[in-house]
């Protein structure tokens, strides 16, 4: 049945060129959590608001981006604004599909951190005679971030592998770079196993160091 | 006749019942008391089987329950349980509930089950409340149904853990009557209670419990109000204060 | 030398073409839907009732997770064309989607078990109950009270998941409007009507999901 040799020395001739895309990938990852985040954070504001043009807006934003798929909105950006004369390299069409994606599905986790914090602990820290900005910071948001940590690495890892997408807009991530790597010898099979496997392993390290965080921040 | 002889059970390292010893016959109503982590309801939960042991044995009439081949379904046909709390099946109706056993293991017909369950609905004084769901019910309402549902097996003995711990104080009344009016009707009952008071006025038998052996054993009037021991009487005054 | 392809414009006769996407992406998502929940059903249930099963099934669950669905693809893809078994895309779809579909459905069915109360599963037994009888009567019915707004979130998820399989050759909706992009050179509105149909499909559904998620919070 497998009439077929395995040959892996070329894919550790090429293992340099698959450890430069494994980069690009981390690189995008982050820069589209970052980015992310920091636009998540007034977008589960104005959700929270019942109403307005922000509420407006944001809505808008959460249920688009969770309602298309990732490969979509890397469309939309990669080719849609390319009709609109607007034309990004690969690497920040990326970024910024994938910062919009994380900033819809964050939004949502941060509102649901928000209303898990029962107002009663916002009353109670004002009563002790805390400042609004001392409350928030020392009593509303420590429990936030307990309840929207797992989340957010979640979605961290979520964001590592479709950084995979990239690929399809020639971007030489892992995948990408793992696909040109090939296409020589076109040994698929061989090229393909080693990127998964680095995927494997980065995905491994952000769960490790989520759980190790974890420990030292809330003692499990 | 439930027969416990020299019962050890651990929980891992822990030890939580270091060599039980007790005779239920017929018609008793036997009340067990004593602190929390005693091993009052770990014993209750032997007893049915629902917690292995590491020594001794229990043997429910003339069936030993831990021994390998019994069957454990139909021994526990013979035990009804009520525990302290999330007893009732909150996807079913009341009636729905007590049903639910007699149709599925006795394998009685729907309308027999249902007409069954009615019976016994009524004899818990929840007869109205047939097709309310247990949300609807109050928590005294609830135990009541749990009851109702482990008699509608109709059982040869009847456990009880704690059974009005969990309760606000003016819901405890109806349960208690309740089981009052199981003890006139000659139920054999194994009831593990903080309720002093139930347990004098109630119980034939007093067993007090300290950390996993039975400290004193007797008439229910004698062990509360005259203990033969330092510890009982400790015991009694901290929680009669 | 500059060259340049004519572009045609859109035109009916893209409709066909257009539905076809339209089609495949309709037949494999329902196909992986089915055989997934079913895959994540048992093996919830293994991974919720059963200690050896964690352990066997854990590497599964930890790559399925941690491998990205393109890779997943192309290297299911490449297994059956090495082992002599050319597939079609629409397999290599299925395959892969119903293992990812399975591992996410039994998060939910080990979640949703692993919720019913002790007492309630105690009681069940105690009435003389079999351990199959307490499944089928009590924890189960309880369970998917819980498991099915997230398993339509999944649902959801797996539509979307079902534009990678492109990278296999399938031509799915997305890929379909790749093609006429290319062709047209019209990306804002074979985009705009691809996003549109995504979104008529997704977004009901997640309401309705949210709409059962608070109903049985009041149960």
């Amino acid at each position: 049945m497998f009439n077929y040799t395995f040959y892996w020395s070329i894919v550790w001739e090429k293992f340099p060129e698959l450890l430069q895309g494994a980069r690009v990938t981390l690189e995008v990852t982050i820069l589209s959590m970052i980015f992310g985040t920091a636009l998540a954070l007034p977008l589960s504001l104005w959700r929270r608001a019942e109403e307005g043009v922000g509420h407006a807006f944001a809505t808008g934003w959460v249920e688009l981006a969770r309602n298309t798929p990732a490969l979509f909105q890397v469309y939309m950006v990669y080719f849609g604004l390319g009709s609109l004369h607007i034309h990004l390299p690969s690497y920040f069409a990326m970024v910024a599909a994938l910062t919009f994606n994380n900033a819809g599905y964050l939004a949502e986790t941060f509102r649901g951190g928000l209303n898990s914090v029962p107002p009663q602990q916002l009353s109670a820290a004002r009563s002790l005679g805390m400042s609004a900005f001392s409350a928030y910071a020392y009593v509303v948001f420590p429990q936030v971030f307990q309840v929207v940590f797992f989340p957010y690495v979640n979605q961290l890892n979520w964001a590592l592998l479709n950084s995979s997408l990239g690929m399809i807009i020639g971007l030489r991530e892992l995948t990408g770079a793992t696909q040109a790597a090939q296409s020589e010898s076109f040994r698929t099979f061989e090229f393909f196993i080693v990127a998964a496997c680095i995927y494997y392993l980065m995905a491994k390290a952000i769960e490790t160091l989520a759980q190790l965080a974890s420990w030292r921040l809330f003692g499990r | 006749m439930i027969e416990i002889e020299n019962v050890r059970k651990s929980f891992g390292t822990l030890e939580v019942l270091k060599g039980i010893n007790l005779l239920i016959e017929k018609g008793e109503v036997l009340c067990l008391i004593g602190g929390s982590g005693s091993g009052k309801s770990t014993l209750l939960q032997c007893i049915n089987g629902l917690q292995s042991i590491q020594d001794g044995k229990i043997i429910v009439d003339g069936t030993n329950v831990h021994a390998r081949d019994t069957n454990l379904n139909m021994l526990r046909q013979k035990l009804g349980i009520v525990f302290q709390q999330y007893n009732a099946f909150p996807h079913l109706t009341a009636l729905e509930n007590v049903a639910l056993a007699p149709r599925v293991v006795k394998k009685q017909s729907r309308r027999d089950a249902l007409a069954l369950a009615r019976e016994h609905l009524e004899y818990v004084g929840l007869g109205s409340k047939a097709d309310m769901k247990p949300s609807g019910l109050s928590g005294g309402q609830q135990q009541r149904l749990a009851i109702a549902r482990a008699l509608a097996m109709k059982p040869a003995y009847m456990l009880f853990d704690e059974v009005t711990s969990a309760l606000d104080p003016e819901l405890v009344g109806e349960v208690l009557d309740t089981l009052r009016k199981l003890k006139v009707s000659g139920m054999t009952m194994i009831v593990v209670t903080h309720d002093i008071a139930f347990a004098r006025e109630s119980g034939d038998r007093v067993a007090f419990f300290d950390r996993g052996v039975i400290c004193e054993l007797g008439p229910a009037r004698q062990v509360i109000n005259d203990p033969k021991e330092e510890r009982t009487r400790q015991f009694l005054q901290r929680v009669l204060h | 030398m500059q060259f340049q392809l004519p572009y045609s414009g859109l035109q009916w006769s893209d409709l066909p073409y257009v539905l076809l996407g339209v089609w495949n992406t309709l037949i494999l998502t329902l196909a992986a839907a089915t055989f997934g929940t079913l895959i994540g059903a048992v093996i919830g249930w293994l991974r919720q009732d059963v200690p050896a099963a964690r352990v066997i099934l854990a590497p599964y669950v930890d790559v399925t997770r941690s491998v990205p669905l393109i890779i997943q693809f192309i290297l299911v893809n490449s297994s059956f064309a090495l082992a002599g078994i050319p597939l079609e895309p629409l397999w290599v779809g299925v395959i892969v989607l119903s293992l990812y579909m399975g591992v996410l459905t039994s998060e939910l069915v080990r979640a949703g078990l692993g919720a019913v109360r002790f007492q309630l599963k105690w009681a069940s037994r105690s009435l003389g109950m079999s351990y199959w009888q307490e499944l089928r009567y009590v924890s189960a019915p309880l369970a998917l009270r819980t498991i099915f707004p997230g398993w339509i979130g999944t649902v959801i998820a797996l539509t979307k998941d079902t534009a990678l399989v492109s990278v296999v050759g399938y031509v799915e909706l997305l890929r379909a409007s790749q093609v006429l992009i290319n062709r047209t050179n019209e990306a804002l509105l074979v985009l705009a009507g691809t996003g549109l149909f995504y979104f008529a499909i997704c977004y009901p559904i997640s309401l309705y999901s949210r709409r059962l998620e608070r109903t049985f919070q009041h149960d």
